[in-house]
């Protein structure tokens, strides 16, 4: 098959991942590093190219809140945000989850105010780890095309309908070029299929009542719904993921091995970070030292038990994390990951390192510290540090 | 716009029995003359907010059309985003009926925490109908004072105190906040005169592009009046002139009711438990100050519409 190759950022990824999937809404509202996405969307509306309305809302609350709404009318959706624009629709990111609403989101991950900051974290998209949606993070601008494509058969199965949100880091990812194998847009139309919402409120005839008040006679069953839906979607994303690699040939799961087999440290990392670490398992292996890499791309529905099964062979795990949960024990990704293997035979160590605050760079000497840090904890069984920093000045 | 009102008397109720809006509440009046008006055909977004408590409690609802509630500051961003949709499938050949959009807000939910979100929805253009129901304060969470609250009325956060007597501010004055979006059709419109209310809803919805209409909605528990009262309340308002009648249509104004007499607005002001501090001596100025405020705008407001 030809390979359709382009050159683009991670933004123009995902505006053409939306203009081939073209979407019946799209409600945008301008946050750096997510702008240059919706200006390209917006270019494809105004040329025609897509026959996608969009809606230019005056704030993220409202672009979620009209998302919400079209959505509930049966029409499939795109929004984009970033960092404090996230945080501002964070009450409606919600209720789009809660009302089963299968809405799919470019989120391109930027660091909180304040200090206000424009670079790439994860303490928007890891704030938003509990608020009920699908999260893809994406290591590059093809994993962005990809995610975005896979998102849309994933929020709307029928077993599933709940939001998807594919994460990707600011500026990192966002702003830099990078070849993307595309597909045709038949094929993606094809992929995607029609949107037959069960229920809208366009359809007249059937009136339904979205959003009622539920008390506590309720409410608890209805919260239960969507955790069997969460349930339900680890399936749809493997299934999703095995059709789309027959199509493309690229591989997708709950989260990329990376020389793990016989390794005695391994890094499990998430975003841009994670290309940066396997350059660096690939310069230490060539030294004979026994590393390996676990990026992981699927953070809600976490993978718990697939996770703690490709690591259980591995003495030492160090988790990095691209936020801080003040006064946790540790960041979300090192909870997680520790808890899913409390009940190991055989657990490895588990440490953590908090890492690119605000856009902070990391680099291969510092990876390489840190691998050869987790590999003194092999050879000592000794951690001095459960809790370190990358990348900070004392 | 003429309108037929035995054959909408005849028409199904759209809005069931059975809900659990307190005695004497004109809110749900509104609510059924709105939707007598303007047709099964219709799609809801309301605002959090009382009507919307006690329309909706699972598993019931009151509603017989197509209903969304989203959250307390976004009725009108969330109708933006349907109406959005229907535009977008009716291109596509996958809807071809014609269909109302109403977006409901209290004051709470439109002059205060929802005028972003309504502005932005207003200067967009969509097509759809807004309508506060305005019973000047937050009456779901308990009586506070709102941007909509007169001067004076005791809330529960601007009690009459022993040295602040009620609140302090003026109201804001919404519907020229909204005329001033030069939007298509602007109103303002009241319970008790049911015919000039439905008329305006099917103007308003007959019209291509954003409409809003305030509507005043007499609240016994919040105003402090008896149940049985609250329609007179509403036209009692209007006779002296606090909530005048009136449209703006594609920049025009137009005062729809102009009473014979205008009534003294002490006399409205004295069956509102809200208002009864301002009727000991030292408080008293604060009603010459409130009826000198509603006669200035009164004024004002027949100077735009060009009556003498």
């Amino acid at each position: 098959m030809a390979k359709n190759l382009l050159a683009l950022t991670g933004n123009d990824a995902g505006a053409y991942a939306v203009k081939q999937v073209q979407p019946d809404v799209a409600a945008v509202f301008p946050i750096t590093p997510q702008t240059e996405l919706m200006h390209k969307v917006a270019e494809y509306v105004a040329d025609g190219v897509i026959d996608t309305e969009l809606i230019t809302v005056e704030s993220e609350h409202s672009a979620m809140s009209a998302t919400v709404g079209a959505a509930a009318g049966g029409a499939r959706t795109f929004t984009a945000t970033a960092a404090n624009g996230f945080a501002l629709m964070w009450e409606i990111v919600y209720i789009a989850s809660s009302l089963r609403l299968p809405i799919v989101m470019a989120l391109v991950n930027r660091a909180l105010s304040a200090p206000i900051n424009i670079h790439g974290d994860h303490s928007d998209s890891m704030g938003g780890r509990d608020t009920g949606w699908i999260q893809f993070y994406s290591e590059g601008a093809q994993e962005v095309y990809d995610n975005l494509i896979q998102a849309y058969r994933i929020a709307e199965h029928k077993d599933v309908l709940l939001p998807v949100m594919a994460t990707f880091d600011g500026f990192i990812i966002s702003h830099t070029t990078e070849i993307v194998d595309t597909l045709t847009d038949d094929t993606v139309r094809k992929f995607v299929g029609e949107y037959k919402p069960a229920y809208s409120l366009l359809d007249i005839d059937h009136p339904i009542t979205v959003g009622p008040l539920d008390l506590y006679d309720w409410y608890f069953e209805h919260k239960r719904s969507q955790i069997e839906a969460t349930k339900h979607a680890r399936k749809v994303i493997l299934d999703v993921a095995d059709e789309f690699y027959k199509l493309t040939g690229r591989k997708y799961g709950y989260f990329d091995e990376y020389r793990i087999d016989d390794a005695e440290a391994v890094i499990v990392v998430l975003g841009s970070a994670a290309g940066t670490t396997k350059c660096v398992v690939d310069k230490m292996r060539k030294e004979g030292k026994k590393v390996g890499v676990l990026k992981l791309r699927v953070f809600r529905p976490f993978p718990a038990e697939e996770i703690a099964n490709a690591l259980k062979d591995v003495p030492v795990v160090g988790v990095l994390d691209r936020m801080v949960s003040f006064g946790g024990w540790g960041g979300p990704v090192f909870n997680e990951l520790r808890s899913a293997m409390y009940n190991m035979e055989k657990r490895p160590e588990v440490v953590n390192y908090h890492y690119g605050l605000g856009g902070r760079d990391i680099n291969t000497e510092q990876i390489e510290e840190t691998f050869n840090t987790l590999l003194e904890i092999a050879e000592t069984g000794e951690v001095k540090e459960r809790f370190g920093y990358i990348g900070l000045r004392e | 716009m003429a309108i037929n009102i035995k054959k909408l008397a005849n028409e199904p109720e759209l809005l069931a029995s059975g809900h659990r809006a307190c005695v004497g509440c004109t809110g749900a009046t509104i609510i059924r003359q709105v939707l007598r008006a303007a047709g099964p055909d219709t799609v809801i977004s309301f605002a959090t907010g009382w009507m919307e408590v006690v329309t909706t409690i699972y598993p019931y609802t009151a509603w017989r059309v197509p209903y969304i509630h989203n959250a307390f500051e976004n009725a009108a961003a969330t109708i933006s985003g349907v109406e959005t949709a229907y535009r977008a499938l009716l291109k596509k050949g996958k809807i071809d009926k014609k269909i109302n959009f109403i977006a409901f807000g209290g004051d709470g939910g439109t002059y205060d925490i929802g005028l972003q979100s309504l502005s932005g929805a207003l200067e967009r253009g969509h097509n759809f109908l807004y309508i506060c129901y305005d019973n000047e304060a937050y009456m779901n969470t308990g009586i506070q004072r709102s941007g909509a609250t007169p001067r004076g009325a005791a809330t529960s956060t601007t009690p009459a105190g022993k040295v602040i007597p009620g609140k302090p501010q003026n109201r804001k004055d919404l519907t020229a906040v909204i005329a001033g979006h030069h939007i298509p059709y602007v109103a303002q419109a009241s319970p008790h005169n049911f015919i000039d209310l439905m008329k305006k809803v099917q103007k308003a919805l007959s019209i291509d592009g954003p409409a809003f209409m305030n509507v005043l909605m007499p609240c016994p528990r919040g105003w402090r009046f008896p149940e049985p009262e609250g329609i007179d309340m509403a036209r009692h308002a209007v006779e002296s002139c606090f909530w005048p009648l009136y449209e703006i249509e594609n920049g025009t104004y137009k005062i729809n009711y102009i009473p014979k007499k205008k009534e003294p607005l002490e006399n409205w002001l004295k069956r509102q438990g809200r208002f009864k501090h301002l009727f000991i001596p030292k408080n008293r100025y604060i009603i010459d100050e409130l009826q000198a405020e509603v006669d200035k705008n009164w004024e004002e407001l027949k100077k735009k519409a060009g009556v003498e």
